[in-house]
């Protein structure tokens, strides 16, 4: 039948079934990248995504240091020349000058408290708080986004309605409701209060991260190679997993790193309204330190606010900066056409 | 709704379609008319060619018949077996026996992964042979579509030319020994000069792997160089089928004329013929003509157009034609046997 | 501008445009010279990435000063275009030159109607009153053969047809009278049967109007029949120009013949072997050093990697090529059959498949 109603084709395979495999392949077959070879493709554009997302630049450089800082900050607090939490200064409330001097050099509060040791050991609240939530929030947002965009249909619609719902709820209010039925109380313990503020924090993000990722898996999702995957009988779960998920993930990424900026400033807001990481001497988080120590600002203590400020200023540009990295770095260049 | 007729279907074809609708929801109470009752078969070893215009609903007809989506109504039926009846994981099971090739190369591979692990995937998600046995495999079959497996695997999409990804999406579907592959446009996106490359890939591969193909263009010059056999499309309807070289020499249907003497020839001493012989504007495909679905822009179109639809007939040997005026057979009898049908519309 | 001009209208010499990227300069276009009268109609064939594109960005003015490098010299009427002030270039746009793109969707504005978009232009160059201008638009609209003119003043884009949308765009183009007309890729997005619709459309305001016209194409089919003159870009260069006529029957330049030979033809028996082109365009950054078509060229010599030809005249008058070797002489038919005994190129081309073939 072959040979029959395809006599061209099949006489020039005969010819070239005389030598070996690629050798004898015809020449339009051998599709010579004549670039390919030092990495360069004729627009060159594989060379320029790659000194691209190679170079950092001096800011994310600062930017990736200061991190740094403030994870070991949260994870060994005693890696730092500070004081301890419960040393009090009396020179600085004899003298009156609580901006920053020898042995405090972030200032102290009203108190007398070293302002630095504060706000190192505070960042572990403040970025278990953060953190821990907008983890949660992906970890949610992100499947019912994958499955609402991947799906589409009647799924969608609930999960989008869901969303809207949440997004229509004043953020604070809901976790303030969270934080008050759950976490309020004399025989609520520390970790549970803490707990309680990460949840209210993750679920007010569930929506956000997860419209980003259903708007990215509805595109990612038309595209040919997830049709592809589902011809050659691909299970579901393994084409979202594999084909759509790493398509996803940066823009999922890069809105997280924002949301950890925004948690730790939520977490502030809370614990304004007392519903946050409760504080105490000993239990600081940049959020309860700028709470209890605002009313120093009117006393003309400015030290006590100022630096876990500062910090929070910090983190939220840093986290910024980087997420703009990510999204760059990890936009593939899909052509060289 | 009335098909087009299945006179031109064949016995012990590999492939049958019958009657394939497909419809889509547009806004409430309308609904596109994508693929109206189309008929067709393949044997095995043949190219058949699936040609027309942008909303013909070719590449429709392909999707329907690897059933993604699933159509609407009527049959496709592979070696006698109805994949429209078939549900969940015994429709799975027979994904390895068609496979599919699209129009954009880029689009087509996912940008995330390399080569290598692409073109082995088809092999994991079958859980075929182990790694070395997989590695093997995936060597064989890039090298067999002109793809350096040394150089390629470990390299994403984005390295590689537009050519160079349509090969690595023909090895793609290859590695699972397909019988059938549709491909979908597969050279529209590409340069001139590597068009012609894929296209005598497609022909090795097909030598060489022993393969049935549906090719679907709207190039009619590409259409006919690959094919054994050519069905032309227009508006949801097949209008013509017929062996390439009679059917170009000597079209039937007006709207196959019409197409021929559009296409331009690279010969400036070339006589081009009035390319106004097909005035007007296709219909909306979400209220197509009543009859015959040309006989809107049709040269040749009479009251009996708008009332009955035409149903294929052999005018030719191996050639048919859905028109009751055709260029060549004859005017089509009246047929007591089937009721005048007119649509709904 | 002077009417008076004598001459072509449009002259370019030496142009070279080069992009700076950070891995090093593309040159998009790479010393091109040509020149096209009033009432001429001029083919710019090549492949995507072959600089032709850009080339009539270039002779538009429509580049972006940003990263572009330009050399040498675009003359309109004896007018150097990239002298004009960015004010100047909208004056000129419209009433002198005017450019047809490839995506009618794209090139029209989704949220405004299709009279205003062209009468913006007219009220905006030729100073006419709101009445006056929408009289212009009908009559343009009618030129350009759409059915039922006044009712598609008040629609927008979306609500016609691809093919419907390109006449528009072609009526916008033509708005101001212009004298050249660069239409780009006009029919690449469309139909088999609205191509030639199109085609005929553009070459019948070409000719009515006397404008000079220049379509760009991948498709030599598109410019057979269709333009007085053919110019082959490859790799960013001319290599063969030549009077349409001549260029199909006495072609010289072993791109032009490959390009013609690869494309499926529709006389040929189907399953005709097809003659590929090996490989792909090279490099823009660093292209060859001789002849930038060598590395996939069947006639291929070792001259041809070590130095690049020139233009060279052929014996018929405005015929221009760039190779050693050319098709149909000699020396090409000896640097061929060599090739062909050897059973491949200098640098490894196949040329078994064309004795099969």
């Amino acid at each position: 039948m072959a040979e029959q109603t395809h006599p061209t084709s099949t006489a020039s395979l005969q010819t070239r079934e005389d030598g070996g495999l690629l050798a004898d392949a015809p020449p339009e077959v051998l599709d010579i990248q004549p670039g390919l070879a030092d990495g360069t493709g004729p627009t060159g554009s594989v060379k320029v995504e790659k000194s691209k997302g190679k170079r950092l630049g001096v800011m994310g450089w600062l930017a990736l240091g200061w991190m740094v800082l403030v994870l070991l900050m949260a994870v060994v607090p005693t890696l730092f020349p500070i004081p301890a939490l419960e040393e009090r200064s009396r020179d600085a409330i004899v003298s009156g000058n609580f901006g920053p001097q020898s042995g405090h050099w972030l200032g102290v509060d009203g108190s007398g408290y070293d302002m630095a040791s504060k706000v190192v050991h505070g960042a572990r609240a403040s970025m278990t708080v953060a953190v821990g939530g907008i983890t949660f929030a992906l970890l949610i947002g992100g499947f019912l986004g994958l499955i609402s965009g991947y799906f589409r249909g009647k799924v969608d619609t609930v999960i989008v309605g869901a969303f809207n719902v949440m997004l229509a709820m004043p953020a604070l209010i809901l976790a303030l409701t969270l934080a008050t039925v759950f976490a309020t109380g004399d025989n609520v313990s520390y970790a549970r209060r803490v707990f309680i503020v990460m949840l209210a924090i993750g679920i007010v993000s569930i929506p956000i991260i997860g419209r980003i990722a259903r708007a990215n898996t509805l595109a990612w999702a038309e595209r040919e190679f997830v049709l592809a995957s589902r011809l050659l009988g691909t299970k579901t779960p393994r084409i979202i997993w594999r084909e759509v998920l790493p398509n996803v993930a940066p823009a999922m990424f890069s809105i997280a790193l924002l949301g950890v900026g925004v948690a730790i400033v939520a977490e502030g807001g809370l614990a304004l309204l007392g519903v946050g990481v409760p504080a105490s001497i000993t239990s600081p988080s940049w959020g309860n330190l700028i709470a209890t120590l605002r009313s120093q600002l009117f006393l003309g203590r400015p030290w006590g606010v100022f630096a876990p400020s500062v910090a929070i200023f910090l983190t939220i540009l840093s986290l910024n900066y980087l997420g703009d990295v990510v999204r760059a770095r990890f936009d593939v260049r899909e052509s060289v056409l | 709704m009335a098909g087009s007729g299945k006179a031109h279907l064949r016995d012990g074809s590999l492939l049958r379609v019958e009657d394939l609708v497909v419809e889509f929801p547009a806004g409430p109470g309308r609904k596109v008319h994508a693929v109206s009752g189309i008929s067709l078969d393949v044997v095995e070893g043949e190219t058949l060619g699936l040609v027309g215009e942008s909303g013909c609903g070719k590449s429709t007809t392909g999707k329907a018949i690897m059933q993604m989506p699933r159509p609407t109504s009527g049959t496709v039926a592979f070696e006698g077996e109805a994949l429209t009846s078939l549900k969940g994981e015994a429709l799975r099971q027979t994904r390895p026996t068609m496979q599919m090739i699209f129009q954009d190369p880029i689009s087509s591979l996912n940008p995330r992964r390399k080569v290598g692990d692409i073109i082995g995937e088809p092999l994991r998600v079958w859980g075929r042979g182990d790694a070395d046995e997989r590695e093997k495999k995936v060597r064989e079959v890039l090298e067999a579509v002109g793809i350096d497996p040394d150089a390629a695997m470990p390299r994403r999409p984005h390295q590689f030319s537009g050519g160079q990804c349509q090969r690595i999406s023909i090895a793609r579907a290859l590695m699972l020994d397909p019988r059938v592959i549709i491909c979908d446009e597969p050279v529209s996106a590409l340069d001139v000069s590597v068009q012609a490359q894929i296209l005598n890939l497609l022909e090795d591969m097909k030598a060489r792997y022993g393969l049935t193909l549906i090719f679907i263009a709207h190039d009619l010059a590409v259409v006919k160089n690959v094919s054994d056999r050519v069905a032309v499309m227009y508006l949801g309807k097949v209008c013509e089928v017929g062996p390439p070289d009679t059917l170009y020499e000597e079209p039937a249907h007006h709207y196959t004329a019409a197409l021929l003497s559009a296409i331009p020839v690279p010969d400036p001493e070339a006589e081009r013929l009035d390319a106004g012989g097909i005035g007007g504007e296709l219909p909306s495909p979400l209220d197509p003509p009543s009859g015959c679905r040309f006989r809107t822009r049709c040269p040749e179109a009479q009251e009996r157009c708008a009332a009955e639809e035409p149903l294929m007939r052999e005018v030719g040997v191996n050639h048919f034609v859905a028109c009751h005026f055709p260029r060549i057979g004859g005017t089509a009898p009246p047929d007591a046997s089937v009721p005048v049908t007119v649509s709904q519309h | 501008m002077d009417d008076a001009h004598e001459g072509p209208v449009l002259e370019v010499t030496d142009l070279e445009t080069n992009f700076k990227t950070p891995a090093g300069l593309v040159r998009a276009v790479d010393g091109v010279s040509l020149s096209l009268e009033r009432g001429k109609t001029i083919g710019i064939v090549g492949e995507s990435g072959s600089g032709k594109s850009v080339l009539s960005r270039s002779i538009m003015g429509l580049l972006p000063s940003g990263n572009v490098v330009r050399k040498g010299s675009v003359r309109y009427q004896g007018q150097e275009i990239g002298e004009l002030t960015p004010n100047q270039l909208r004056d000129f746009w419209g009433p002198e030159m005017a450019m047809i793109f490839q995506d009618p969707m794209t090139s029209l504005n989704p949220v405004m109607k299709i009279g205003n978009q062209i009468t913006e232009s007219i009220r905006y160059h030729l100073d006419q009153s709101k009445s006056e201008s929408r009289e212009t638009a009908l009559a343009l609209l009618q030129s350009v053969r759409i059915p039922e003119p006044t009712k598609r003043l008040n629609e927008y884009p979306h609500q016609l047809s691809g093919g419907m949308r390109q006449r528009v765009c072609i009526a916008v183009a033509l708005a101001c009278g212009p004298r050249l007309l660069i239409a780009d890729e006009p029919t690449t997005a469309l139909d088999v049967t609205v191509q030639s619709q199109i085609l005929d459309l553009l070459q019948g305001q070409q000719e009515a109007r006397f404008m000079a016209m220049i379509l760009v194409t991948h498709d030599l089919g598109v410019v057979a029949g269709r333009t007085d003159e053919i110019a082959v870009m490859y790799a960013g260069q001319i290599v063969e120009r030549a009077p349409t006529k001549v260029l199909f029957s006495k072609m010289k330049m072993p791109y032009t013949e490959a390009l013609l030979k690869s494309i499926p033809k529709i006389e040929n028996p189907s399953h005709t072997r097809l003659l590929a082109i090996s490989g792909r365009p090279p490099s823009l950054v660093s292209p060859p050093s001789g002849c930038r078509f060598e590395p996939r060229c069947l006639y291929a010599q070792d001259r041809c990697r070590e130095e690049m030809p020139p233009l060279m005249l052929a014996e018929t008058p405005g015929h221009e090529y760039r190779c050693w070797f050319p098709v149909g002489t000699p020396e090409g038919k000896a640097a061929l059959e060599k090739n062909l005994r050897e059973k491949e190129t200098p640098v490894g081309v196949d040329t078994s498949a064309l004795v099969n073939g």
